[in-house]
């Protein structure tokens, strides 16, 4: 039966509260969500007021701010900080995105921030991802062929080249499928909109001679067909690509594949 | 610590799972291919029902005298069993995580809707076809 209570450790109690240094200019409230997998506590909610004049324009700048002034305790991943390798999506606001790519001048004092929904959370806003970048790694992101390889090159018109347009952006930040509700429903069979949306990706490619053993592999109730276009994948994409758009051209293909 | 099979399974055999069922398709294009055929119907059932609304059940048999009207209304019976069996079957995959109680309840979705459109298909001809009504 779908779980309507929450696990002890889902429920997340008041934390402490940082004020913020004397002297500071701006203020603005942080919520952030705190958890320590050392010891038996509960996550809880830290408050930060950050003399957000101190720091850069972006979420990020004020998350690596409360680390570096505040409180070095709290843990986030974070790499290029420019919208490029997707290590900081997280929950901002009530909403997936890049810490890196928003500004907290979008965010009212008091926004919250939080790890990912639905996976569980290693510690901070850091939550683990091995199960989604496995179930990427399944739907064998890479071309397959069975013609030998070209002298040079395998040849691409202009034209099959723009169908991967809008699909080999993705960065795999995975806002879209911790996003979505059916992910959160049976996340340990449901592929998810990224995934999906890589499987289109290599559909989508001229190139690529496996087509049917791809659409063998995808032609299941609960891998692909547990989209039901909620939308909220599309929603959230930091990139702007449609991943929900993606898993409806894969169930085109099935349905092409028999009528 | 306690170690249990779920630690030491890997995230790729978490992943892969059992592999594909490889059906999928068919329910997808029987979703749509019902809600159409049901827009009809459904259409026809509108009308059916203002028609007899006066008339009451000799109006319904007098409807039902006419084999179009009682074709209509078996299709219309055995497409929304159909339509409405497999958008619940959808629902019951989503939302019901324990195994015993999912295959109960699929059986009961196919059973119920199943039972439902033989009731009302012997009904229909029982008013549509004089030979059944004597008994």
């Amino acid at each position: 039966m779908v779980q309507l209570t929450l696990p002890k450790n889902s429920k997340v109690v008041k934390g402490k509260h940082h004020p913020a240094p004397e002297g500071a200019k701006t203020v603005k409230t942080f919520k952030i969500y705190r958890y320590d997998p050392e010891g038996d506590a509960q996550p809880r909610w830290d408050t930060y007021d950050v003399d957000v004049s101190a720091c850069g324009p972006m979420v990020l700048d004020v998350l690596l701010h409360i680390k570096n002034t505040m409180d070095p305790t709290l843990a986030l991943r974070r790499s290029c900080r420019e919208g490029v390798c997707g290590s900081c999506a997280m929950n901002i606001g009530g909403r997936n995105t890049l810490a890196c790519t928003h500004g907290h001048a979008d965010y009212s004092s008091g926004v919250s921030v939080s790890p990912l929904p639905s996976q569980p959370v290693l510690k901070d806003l850091v939550p683990d991802l091995n199960l989604f970048f496995a179930q990427y790694a399944s739907i064998e992101p890479w071309l397959q062929t069975t013609t030998p390889e070209p002298q040079k090159e395998w040849n691409q018109a202009p034209a099959d080249r723009q169908k991967l347009d809008g699909l080999y952006e993705c960065i795999l930040c995975a806002c879209c499928t911790t996003s979505c509700p059916s992910y959160w429903w049976n996340g340990d069979k449901y592929l998810g909109p990224a995934a999906l949306l890589q499987a289109y990706r290599w559909l989508a490619d001229s190139r690529d001679e496996a087509k049917g053993e791809r659409l063998d592999d995808l032609e299941d109730p609960f891998k692909l067909y547990r989209c039901h276009t909620i939308m909220n994948c599309a929603q959230v994409c930091p990139k702007g690509l449609n991943p929900a758009k993606a898993i409806a051209q894969i169930k085109a293909l099935l349905v092409e594949r028999v009528v | 610590m306690v170690s249990t099979s779920k630690q030491h399974r890997t995230d790729m055999a978490r992943a892969r799972g059992l592999g594909a069922a490889h059906h999928g398709v068919n329910h997808f294009i029987v979703e749509r291919a019902t809600s159409v055929a049901l827009v009809p119907l459904c259409l026809w059932a509108v009308w059916a029902a203002l028609k007899i609304a006066p008339s009451g059940y000799d109006g319904a048999v007098q409807l039902l005298a006419s084999p179009i009207n009682a074709v209509l209304a078996i299709l219309l019976v055995l497409v929304s069993a159909r339509h409405t069996s497999v958008g619940m079957r959808v629902v019951i995959e989503d939302y019901i995580d324990v195994k015993t109680t999912r295959v109960a309840l699929l059986l009961l979705n196919t059973g119920v809707a199943g039972l439902a459109a033989a009731i009302a298909v012997f009904s229909i001809l029982k008013v549509a076809l004089p030979g059944l009504a004597g008994h």
